[in-house]
């Protein structure tokens, strides 16, 4: 599949966080890239999504869903929102 | 009132399809009764859910088409090989039931205050939220200078085609249809790339507002192209559709 962007997991972060990601600001842990989290690269794989940097490439987001509840790894970023 | 739309939770419902029209051989709009739809801004979308009789679950987005204001509508175009879009484009009728969640996004919106020129760049599909974005300024009475680009595989495969003949003031529509065009085609018939963007592109000391979507190659190469123009990636928002249809 191809890779799509933040937007298309518009839904995801908002179930997550309670409110409308796609326009709030990240910044890569490895390279410092900010970026609003529509720009960030996403590769949608069930039942996981990997969020990447655009800049680097590196991991800056896992969200796994398991009957329902998903499990959230944001160790990749430096600061988000 | 975007403050509450964005805080409200978002939960699945089921929607009721009102309308399905044809829009060409592979593409329909599906118009949607949402019984608690908060309203919408151009260029959102929503997610679509369909679970099957074994309880498999496939969700997909799709944009909004239809401007704030008026009833929900989605675009669909079908992928033959596609899990989802064939179901949505040869299955539903008036009458059937879908499950969906949204409004959806916060970024790839325009209100017009956001201003201009808006650089509208669409690839096949990723004409949906432009649409939203192109009634929402007319029914808006913005005066917001738009030049669209739009890359197409054949003049059959333009959606809203009839819509885009008709442009309101202060709108331009540039067609480039990449596989095939008709007898006396005057309009371009090339890929977009950083050639033809230079071409009919606003220059970046236009500082015009860019908004790319469709298929991700076709976003990846303009969106591209426009910042080592000297765009300022702040001003060009993308949104990647996937490996959907052609451009
Ligand atoms: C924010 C957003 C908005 C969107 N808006 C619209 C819209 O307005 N209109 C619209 O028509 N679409 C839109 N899309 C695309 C839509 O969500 C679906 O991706 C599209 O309809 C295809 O879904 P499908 O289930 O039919 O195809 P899928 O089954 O998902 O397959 C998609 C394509 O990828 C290929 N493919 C599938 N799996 C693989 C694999 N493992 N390896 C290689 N290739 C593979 C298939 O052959 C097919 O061609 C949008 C996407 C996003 C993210």
């Amino acid at each position: 599949m191809d890779t799509v962007d933040g937007n298309a997991i518009g839904g995801l972060l908002q179930e997550v966080f309670g409110t409308e990601m796609t326009g709030a600001a990240s910044v890569c842990g490895s390279c410092g890239a900010g970026r609003p989290v529509a720009e960030l690269a996403v590769y949608q794989r069930a039942p996981g999504t990997v969020v990447r940097c655009r800049s680097c490439d590196s991991v800056l987001m896992v969200f796994v869903t398991i009957r329902g509840r998903t499990c959230v790894d944001l160790l990749g970023l430096a600061s988000l929102g | 009132m975007a403050g509450t739309a964005l805080r409200r939770r978002l939960t699945w419902q089921v929607a009721k399809v009102s309308a399905v029209t044809v829009e060409t051989a592979s593409v329909r709009t599906l118009t949607l009764d949402v019984p608690d739809w908060p309203g919408h801004q151009a260029g959102q979308h929503l997610d679509i859910r369909l679970t099957a009789e074994d309880g498999y679950v496939a969700e997909r987005s799709y944009s909004i088409a239809s401007a704030p204001g008026e009833p929900v509508a989605i675009t669909v175009e079908r992928l033959d090989d596609g899990e989802v879009s064939p179901y949505l484009t040869d299955e539903l009728r008036a009458g059937d039931d879908l499950e969906l969640r949204g409004p959806i996004g916060g970024y790839f919106v325009w209100e017009p205050e956001d201003g201009g020129p808006l650089l509208l760049l669409a690839g096949g599909s990723g004409i949906v939220p432009l649409r939203s974005i192109l009634r929402h300024r007319e029914r808006t009475g913005s005066t917001v200078p738009v030049r669209l680009l739009y890359s197409s595989r054949t003049l059959d495969d333009v959606i809203y085609q009839a819509e885009l003949d008709q442009p309101a003031r202060g709108v331009e529509v540039i067609h480039t249809l990449t596989r095939q065009q008709p007898p006396g085609w005057a309009g371009y018939a090339r890929r977009a790339d950083a050639a033809l963007l230079a071409e009919v592109a606003w220059p970046a000391d236009a500082m015009p507002l860019a908004y790319a979507c469709g298929p991700t190659s076709f976003v990846e190469a303009v969106s591209q192209a426009l910042v080592q123009s000297g765009h300022p990636p702040e001003r060009v928002k993308t949104e990647r559709f996937g490996a959907t249809g052609g451009t």
